[in-house]
């Protein structure tokens, strides 16, 4: 087997390839955490409509594929975006941003999901508790009810992250450069595939096996 | 904006010259269900398995169920992919790999095979935990009277862990529903497949990919409405199904 175009390319692939997967994973994680505890809040406390809206938003987008949500965003972007800015011709935007719009917004519905079943996880009975001494419904949230299920829910949230992670790959169908995009480059002007795609499979086995561990070593912490 | 709506355009005829592009992405509707079916066949028979490898006495056997799901849950589906249309048939005998690279079916099996086996790794999870949820001194009552360790598995174990298995069996294949546009890299005409080509060529994206999100809802809502019919035949399967959600850690 010729290794060669892995470790002459090793930097490209790693860096450049790599490093755009691992910087999309993190900045969709967080906006989408963030995004997504704000679902979580609206569909636990707001008002009717708003939580049925929610509802629909979160359970429609979990089940359409990932890349047909890429697909929405990536082609209608530059439409909507004209509209908004009153342009008569449609906006180009770029691959990059869309992906990062389209996980972060795609993610909020997943960690929404977790966030929820994390809150309502907790006894009712000490909500219950909690305002009978005193305490403002705020002060509920933040001393005892959000501690408690950020504590059951962190792993699964890290474990979210890892599965995004994994989905980054499929910004393929926009032709973006991140791991599998620099692999598949590389392959195809060498004409070989068979090394680099074992060693991109053999990368991710790697970094996924190595943070599930993490992941399972906090949750043994975590356990009370 | 200047976008021009129009809804009739599933009626024009496709680029090929011959068929509409509403039969084009109805034929996309079935090759989805097509590789959905096949690999949830697969998903089944092989993560029962790996579950039941997963909960077996000798050590070895745990280590190969434990390593599978560790192999296919942490490489992405799509380089997963890649791997079975690119990788393997390079790596069988010559004769062999140029026979399937021939195959006409060949992106819908690779996307099937690949698709199966990588979703049996979560079957085998729930395999694991639908069996480890049920009492242990079923076990042991078993073997007590007499029967040996795979009869009480075939007879005693199994008919109440495939059971348990029901209610999980919907987000799996909702889950395998979706995951079937990913063969579209590979060259499945599949449902995003064909909306991708119609948009491509009308440039009419919201109407393209607003019948294609109808398609996957109407097929993940018809996946539902039949395992919840399913369900119900069997009252007690839900009740059971809370026990072994709450031993999974999840939220009954």
């Amino acid at each position: 087997m010729n290794l060669t175009p892995i470790t002459s390319n090793l930097s490209y692939l790693l860096i450049e390839g790599l490093g755009l997967t691992v910087k999309l994973t993190i900045l969709c994680a967080g906006a989408g955490l963030a995004l997504g505890l704000l679902l979580a809040a609206v569909r636990l406390y707001g008002p009717r409509w708003a939580q049925t809206l929610v509802a629909w938003y979160v359970n429609i987008l979990r089940s359409i594929p990932l890349i047909l949500v890429l697909f929405w965003f990536y082609f209608l972007s530059p439409y909507v975006i004209a509209w908004v800015i009153r342009s008569p011709n449609a906006v180009q935007v770029n691959a990059y941003i869309s992906a990062l719009i389209t996980f972060s917004l795609f993610e909020a519905c997943y960690y929404c999901e977790i966030i929820r079943a994390g809150v309502l996880g907790v006894a009712r009975g000490q909500e219950f508790a909690a305002r009978a001494l005193g305490l403002t419904g705020m002060q509920v949230m933040r001393s005892v009810v959000l501690p408690q299920a950020m504590r059951n829910t962190g792993p699964i949230l890290i474990l979210q992250a890892i599965v995004l992670f994994q989905d980054v790959s499929l910004v393929y169908v926009l032709s973006l450069t991140d791991f599998v995009g620099a692999a598949t480059q590389i392959a195809q002007q060498q004409n070989d595939m068979v090394p680099m795609y074992l060693f991109v499979a053999l990368v991710y086995l790697l970094v996924c096996f190595v943070s599930t561990q993490g992941v399972r070593r906090l949750q043994m912490r975590l356990a009370p | 904006m200047n976008y021009q709506w129009n809804w009739r355009v599933f009626y024009d005829i496709s680029g090929d010259g011959a068929s509409t592009y509403a039969h084009n992405l109805l034929a996309g509707v079935g090759w989805t269900i097509a590789t959905a079916l096949f690999s949830t066949c697969i998903a089944l028979l092989v993560g029962v398995a790996i579950g039941l490898l997963r909960v077996s006495p000798n050590r070895l056997k745990r280590g190969l169920g434990s390593t599978y799901v560790g192999v296919f849950r942490d490489i992405p589906l799509l380089v997963q992919m890649f791997i079975w249309y690119f990788v393997v048939p390079e790596l069988l005998p010559e004769s062999l790999g140029n026979w399937i690279k021939g195959l006409a079916s060949g992106p819908f099996l690779t996307a099937s095979i690949a698709l199966g086996l990588y979703a049996a790794a979560r079957v085998g999870e729930q395999t694991r935990a639908a069996i480890t949820a049920l009492p242990k001194w079923q076990l042991m009552a078993g073997i007590a009277l007499g029967l040996s360790r795979s009869q009480v598995l075939r007879l005693i174990v199994m008919p109440q862990a495939l059971r348990l298995l029901i209610p999980s069996l919907t987000s799996e294949m909702v889950n395998i529903v979706k995951n079937t546009s990913v063969g579209m890299t590979i060259g499945l005409m599949e449902l995003t497949a064909r909306a991708r080509e119609m948009q491509e060529a009308t440039f009419h994206t919201f109407e393209t990919f607003a019948a294609a999100t109808a398609g996957y809802l109407a097929i993940n809502l018809c996946i539902i409405t039949a395992i919840r019919a399913f369900e119900a035949h069997a009252p007690s399967i839900k009740q059971r199904a809370a026990t072994t959600r709450m031993a999974e850690g999840l939220p009954a």
